[in-house]
């Protein structure tokens, strides 16, 4: 670790005004994936700009749905009485999301700019196109029982390996932004994380001089009925080896509307909506939760350890979608 | 002091009422208010903290190392590196030294240029703060020669070779009972089956860690996370070259071991000359990542096991093959042969070591080296063939019980295995388990119940322990053992109420420090039996004293009495034939003016004092007692799981585990170590694993994020019961200890429960959900 200067700011004006006089300085949330990466000597920052003063709080019902302060705590939005009713897929992801005291910590903006678990990227003795980009990536022939299986390049297989935001990106989530003249403005987060393609080190559209605000929610009867399963090596405390969320209106026995994505499986949080196109209109039956299933991972490029994935994450997405029809 | 008239009975072990009951961990408080003190918490004047750099690569040679920009950083008050490490009278370099310092590793880094495994120190750099130091070491620049590496014994480039010994030449490369070929050949049932298992690591909650401050020139005490301070000590002294007096290491409390601290390792020694180079007190704590690479491991390994048998289920031959990795210059493997050997009546027997020397330290024990990884295989296959005959699992194991050690058929001084077995598969409701395999549902759940046998070995072993009772009531009682956080302070303090016949809050223990009596490591299970017995012989040669002091003192009523007519009873000495005669010992104390009296003893394996010692079968690692008997305890352990049968995830829904291991101490304490030992085994069997890149030959998951052990989640609530056993032959308090025992045959017993609840055998640990997935799928 180096060292660093810390400074807590008070508005986010006055933290992007850090920002900028501080090339690579970080704001600071929680803390749980920044100072575990500083520490690892993964990443080093001259300068942390503490953000927790900043009012990016509240969990509030909106005209249109749902809206989380970015600053909001993994525990409160899990243990939220709005977010367990009217989404509880939502709550599902954060609860079974690392342990009690990490959750009190780790903050909602942090979580979704959380890094990947791949060993040889939290070891700086390793290769690692992504902390140290055209150095190579040892994961493809390696330790990759862990590692993505979809949305890979010969650059990188990291898994995004985060729950939450498998959640909201099921849910149509959109994050807000906002930079340093404090205009804002509102991604998909669809569209917020990126591929690694050729560039693995870039994961989010996310510029250095923004800062996310909250995310918002749209309100939906998929959204009321929808449901988190998290397949790890141990009960509790583990990321996914795979998970899926998912949400789906049904009137009399038919499918209305649906939302799937996939955890552990992809470089980015996995929403397969190919797999939607294909239950929406048909029965609720496991024939067909088994169907879309096996489009959810079409197109998977599995390596030596993580072959498995392939079928425990379409296991893993039907068996989802049964308790959701059994709940 | 000499006591071997110390049969002299003034009261038997464990008669005070004290022995045995669930006493509260004298320590707790200590604890849990943050006093007790650990080895890297010492806040010595003048303290420095020293940072170990570690190679990022697993082989090669240093090309140069440049610390200048590093010592140019404020605070920084020295860097050692092979260039400069302070010269040592011995290193273990040397095979000869290496046996003389007792080190588990044939090489110390910082002696050479040459890179042998990743994570290997190549600098360590002192500081007057911690972060400093930290910041510092990584501004040291290394050039390396990089060389490829051999990752393990399955890397093609690897030598695999046959050693004449393995296990630091305690165990045989080659055992042969009987004619296990010819045997194997002609049997009607013939099983063969290749077990594989993950490198696994200690990882206790403490990490290894040093405090060292010279007192003078030739003269230095080392506060160390070690699980034996005499050992230590012997490892120190050889390599500085000093006397054992002038080597003194404390290690008051102790965050856990497993085997990992049981032997001197490099960080010791290097922090000890870092802070002769500094001429200050140097604290060095290893990171969780150094924890991986600077202490040892569970080696991975394979084992081929051939099982033979008659058509009723009798075994006729058991030939096992082991072949694992290990480091460039020691042969160790954990000796699996010896409880395989040991655990059924079989007449022919065979094993055979096989290493491949790659880049990686030297493993070490691990909870039950050997019996751990060995009674998978054996109770893999003992399952295999219950099934294979159609006979229930429980009872083709009692029809191969051995009532003697088929090693060399001697007696047991006590195998209460049996008992075991009915209280366990009464407890646990095995009459309730379904014949058939895969067959028994729970909703989407397939459920199985499993067990498996235990053994551990009584290992050889003796220590000295020192009372001193005061005639106000109350006594101090020091031995060097070490308390690893099982229990030793709790039960010891027991151990000498009971035979002085005080309150347990009357007593004073120490231990944990070379100026006190030796004890021995606390491994091998060694501690409790060895070292209550040295308490207790200790009190045994109080009241020696106390009732000669009696018989001659006119003023008491013991006055001419025969010492052979005088018992102890309850802090009493009185008449045998009449106890109400006599009197307490601060009575007789006050009277004769004498303020405190001191008592020592010495607890010796095979009760020692009976018949002496004499070598055990060849490759049992200990020795049995000349009075012939073979000491070991028995255990059985019950799993039942739950296994999803879409994704493969299993969990623990029950357990029973029920071991006859001689005199139980502390129910609580005993308790809580074979819950313990248990957890550690199910983490072995179902989740533990470091990985070990193939090509760099370094580990991708060396922190406690990724290396999973369990959380409270994966473990139900467990049911503990012990068999009450005397064994008058192992020791003086007849106390067989429990550390390992509690793990051994976990992992089977978890095995055969994923098997008996879906059909499918697997014999690679550990268990994830995607083998038990895969294994559904075909
Ligand atoms: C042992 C362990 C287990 C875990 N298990 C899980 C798990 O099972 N599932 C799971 O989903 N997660 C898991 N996590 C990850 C955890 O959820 C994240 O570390 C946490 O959510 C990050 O939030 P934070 O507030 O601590 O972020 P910080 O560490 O403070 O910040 C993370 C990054 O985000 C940036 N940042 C933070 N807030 C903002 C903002 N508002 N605007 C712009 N940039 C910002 C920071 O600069 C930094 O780069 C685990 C973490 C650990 C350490
Ligand atoms: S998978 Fe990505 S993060 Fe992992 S080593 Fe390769 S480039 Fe680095």
């Amino acid at each position: 670790m180096n060292n660093f200067s810390y400074t807590p700011a008070a508005t986010a004006k006055e933290a992007l005004g850090l920002r900028k006089d501080t090339k690579e300085a970080a704001f600071i949330a929680g803390g749980t994936t920044l100072l575990d990466l500083m520490k690892a000597n993964v990443e080093a920052h001259p300068q942390l700009i503490d953000i927790n003063q900043l009012p990016f709080k509240g969990i509030q019902e909106t005209a249109d749905g749902l809206r989380i302060g970015a600053l909001e705590r993994m525990s409160d939005v899990g243990e939220n009485a709005l977010v367990m009713q009217q989404y509880p897929v939502i709550a599902e992801a954060l609860l079974l999301s690392a342990s009690p005291q990490l959750r009190n910590m780790a903050s909602i903006g942090g979580n979704l700019l959380q890094r990947t678990r791949c060993g040889y990227f939290r070891d700086p003795a390793f290769p690692c196109n992504k902390r140290n980009p055209g150095s190579g990536c040892p994961a493809q022939v390696g330790d990759n029982r862990n590692l993505a299986i979809l949305g890979t390049s010969e650059a990188c297989i990291a898994t995004n390996p985060g729950d939450l935001a498998v959640a909201l990106v099921a849910l149509d989530a959109v994050v807000v932004l906002e930079n340093a003249k404090g205009k804002q403005r509102r991604v998909p987060l669809l569209d917020f994380h990126l591929l690694p393609g050729t560039t693995p080190q870039r994961e989010t559209i996310l510029e250095p001089d923004e800062l996310i605000v909250a995310v918002t929610v749209p309100a939906a009867a998929h959204a009321r009925k929808s449901h988190y399963v998290k397949v790890r090596d141990r009960a509790s405390y583990a990321f996914a080896l795979v998970s899926a969320a998912v949400g789906l209106e049904v009137q009399g026995g038919q499918i209305r509307s649906a939302r799937l994505a996939l955890g552990g499986v992809g470089t980015k949080p996995w929403r397969a909506l190919e797999a939607e196109k294909m239950l929406v209109g048909r029965a609720a039956t496991e024939e067909t939760f088994r169907t879309a299933a096996a489009a959810a991972v079409r197109g998977a490029q599995p390596r030596e350890h993580n072959r498995f994935k392939v079928e425990m994450a379409q296991k893993t997405l039907v068996q989802a979608l049964q308790e959701l029809m059994a709940s | 002091m000499d006591n071997e008239p110390a049969f002299f009975e003034t009261n038997g072990p464990g008669t005070g009422g004290i022995v045995g009951q669930p006493l509260d961990r004298v320590d707790g408080f200590a604890k849990v208010t943050g006093q007790a003190k650990y080895s890297a918490e010492y806040k010595l004047p003048g303290l420095t903290y020293g940072v170990l750099r570690t190679s990022e690569i697993a082989r090669g040679k240093i090309q140069s190392i440049d610390t200048s920009v590093a010592a140019k950083e404020p605070g920084v008050l020295a860097i050692l590196t092979h260039l400069n490490l302070p010269k040592l009278a011995k290193t273990p370099n040397d095979p000869d030294s290496k046996k003389a310092i007792g080190a588990p590793m044939g090489f110390l880094p910082l002696t050479s240029d040459q890179v042998h495994y990743a994570g290997q120190p190549v600098a360590l750099v002192v500081a007057d703060t911690y972060d400093r130091a930290v910041h510092a070491a990584s501004l040291v620049k290394v050039n390396y020669a990089v060389e490829k590496p051999v990752v393990s014994f399955l890397d093609p480039k690897a030598q695999v070779f046959d050693p004449e010994k393995v296990q630091d030449g305690k165990t045989p490369g080659h055992t042969r009972r009987g004619n296990p070929q010819e045997a194997f050949a002609a049997s009607p049932i013939q099983l063969t089956a290749t077990y594989e298992h993950a490198i696994n690591h200690h990882n206790p909650m403490e990490p290894g860690a040093t405090t060292a401050v010279w007192e003078g020139p030739d003269r230095v005490t080392v506060y160390e996370s070690t699980q034996g301070v005499t050992r230590t000590q012997k490892a120190l002294s050889a390599m500085l070259g000093l006397p054992t007096e002038q080597v003194r290491v404390v290690t008051k409390y102790l965050g856990g071991g497993f085997g990992c601290k049981g032997s001197t390792w490099p960080h010791t020694i290097l922090t000890v000359q870092a802070a002769k180079a500094v001429g200050r007190p140097v604290r060095l704590s290893l990171t969780r990542p150094q924890q991986f690479t600077s202490m040892g491991h569970r080696e991975d390994q394979h084992q081929t096991l051939k099982l033979g048998a008659t058509r009723e289920g009798r075994l006729t031959a058991l030939i096992h093959e082991k072949t694992s990795t290990t480091s460039p210059w020691d042969n160790y493997a954990e000796p699996n042969s010896r409880i395989i050997n040991l655990l059924y009546n079989c007449p022919a027997f065979e094993s055979t070591y096989q290493l491949g020397r790659a880049n990686v330290m030297t493993s070490t024990f691990t909870r039950a080296p050997g019996e751990a990884p060995g009674s998978f295989a054996i109770e893999c296959s003992m399952d295999d063939l219950a099934a294979q005959l159609g006979i229930d699992p429980l009872q083709i194991r009692l029809l191969n019980y051995a009532d003697k050690d088929p090693t060399n058929g001697k007696p047991w001084s006590s195998k209460s295995l049996k008992q075991c077995y009915a209280r366990g598969a009464e407890l646990f409701g095995w009459s309730k388990r379904n014949p058939k395999n895969g067959a028994t549902r729970q909703g989407r759940y397939l459920m199985g119940m499993g067990m498996a046998t235990a053994s551990y070995p009584v290992h050889n072993n003796q220590g000295t322990a020192r009372i001193r009772l005061y005639a106000d009531g109350h006594a101090l009682v020091q031995t060097g053992a070490t308390d690893l956080g099982t229990g030793t302070y709790t039960v010891m303090t027991q151990v000498a109420a009971d035979s002085l016949g005080i309150a347990p809050d009357k007593v004073r223990f120490e231990l944990g420090d070379t100026r006190l009596p030796t004890a021995p490591n606390s491994g091998g299970s060694v501690a409790a039996g060895t070292v209550s017995s040295s308490i207790y012989m200790a009190a045994q040669d109080v009241w020696q004293k106390l009732t000669k002091l009696a018989i001659q003192d006119k003023k008491s009523p013991l006055y001419r009495a025969k010492a052979a007519d005088v018992v102890a009873e309850k802090g009493r000495l009185v008449l045998k034939t009449d106890k109400t005669k006599g009197e307490d010992f601060m009575a007789l104390m006050k009277r004769a003016d004498m303020p405190d009296i001191e008592g020592s003893g010495q607890g010796k394996y095979g009760a020692g004092y009976e018949t002496g010692r004499a070598p055990g079968p060849a490759d049992s690692g200990h020795e049995d007692d000349k009075g012939g008997h073979s000491m070991h305890s028995f255990g059985v352990h019950f799993c039942e799981v739950r296994v999803d049968p879409e994704v493969g995830t299993v969990r623990v829904t029950r357990w029973v585990s029920v071991h006859g291991a001689g005199r139980i101490l502390n129910a609580k304490t005993a308790r809580s170590q074979i819950i313990g030992g248990s957890i550690f085994g199910i983490g072995n069997a179902l989740m533990e694993e470091t990985f070990r890149d193939p090509n760099l030959a370094r580990y991708t998951n060396a922190s406690l994020g990724e290396y999973h052990i369990p959380v409270n989640a994966d473990i139900p609530d467990m049911t503990v019961e012990f068999i009450d056993e005397h064994d008058p032959y192992i020791n003086a308090m007849g106390v067989k200890g429990i550390g390992e025992i509690s793990m051994v045959g976990v992992a089977a017993a978890v095995a055969n429960a994923v098997f008996h609840a879906t059909g499918k055998r697997i014999r690679s640990l550990p268990i994830t959900p995607d083998k038990v997935m895969n294994s559904l799928a075909v």
